[in-house]
């Protein structure tokens, strides 16, 4: 019982990783666009807007966040179910919701409130399951 | 909803859930890394890369953020991400099915209020 613990936890830690990463990045990205501006879908436009993006330290650390989520999000799949780890993926938008409402002072919409409280019920129900359903050998002898 | 609606959100909703199962197979034929040491994970990933199934994923995933895109050019917000909240019925539907993963009532529950809840956020 004491791996099935381990299991537990270390899946537990990803998914936050991945959460957080996700939301981080997606932040990040949205803020560097807004300091760029509106991009000008005319060819000097976008050549301006490419060197803009590719020179903001803001949308580098976004995509860094981005890379961390991908590589939480490869890892965590590599021992976790996937219908384990996606539902619980919908998490961060409660959090998003709740750093909407404590940092930016958004008011939040009552049916926006019960959709948060339904994905944190829903992501509560998942997580009591077992993270992992399928057997490790069976699944190592699936090669492209 | 015109049919050009449709058609790009079956392609968002099936190009995640293929792509996601698709990069569930290559992560779990790599198997785990051996420890969560940035040296381990660097292995893991040069590991998981040289799978098929990798560059099986990447392109489908590719193409339904593209769908993603171009449908929110087309649709507004509060329209288009509770659409897509589908998809955690549809790649539930594909790990119990393709993957054969046990999925028991209360993980179907679960994902079901996640399913709603996500709707609801984006429509709120």
């Amino acid at each position: 019982m004491a791996s099935e613990k381990r299991l537990r936890i270390k899946t537990l830690v990803m998914v936050l990783a991945m959460v957080v990463c996700a939301n981080a990045g997606d932040l990040l990205l949205k803020r560097g666009m807004t300091e760029i501006g509106a991009v000008a879908i005319t060819p000097s436009g976008v050549l301006h807007a490419f060197w803009m993006t590719v020179t903001s330290a803001t949308i580098w650390v976004g995509i860094l966040f981005l890379i961390g989520f991908m590589v939480s999000y490869m890892t965590v799949l590599s021992w976790a179910d996937y219908s384990y780890v996606m539902p619980a993926g919908a998490f961060g938008y409660a959090i998003l919701t709740l750093l909407a409402v404590i940092l930016l002072h958004e008011s939040v919409s009552p049916k926006r409130w019960v959709g948060v409280v339904l994905i944190c019920v829903g992501v509560l129900l998942v997580g009591q399951t077992k993270p992992r359903t399928t057997e490790a050998a069976a699944m190592q002898k699936v090669t492209a | 909803m015109s049919g050009g609606t449709i058609l790009l959100l079956a392609v968002l909703i099936c190009g995640s859930t293929f792509g996601e199962i698709a990069m569930t197979y290559g992560m779990k034929a790599t198997g785990e890394p051996a420890r969560l040491r940035p040296k381990a994970l660097l292995i893991f990933l040069g590991r998981a890369v040289c799978n098929g199934w990798f560059w099986v994923a990447i392109p489908l995933m590719a193409l339904s953020f593209y769908a993603l895109l171009v449908l929110l050019s087309w649709e507004p917000v509060s329209f288009v991400i509770p659409a897509s909240a589908l998809s955690y019925v549809v790649g539930t539907l594909g790990a119990k099915y393709i993957l054969k993963e046990e999925v028991n009532a209360a993980r179907w529950a679960g994902v079901i209020l996640v399913c709603i809840g996500v709707a609801l956020v984006a429509a709120g």
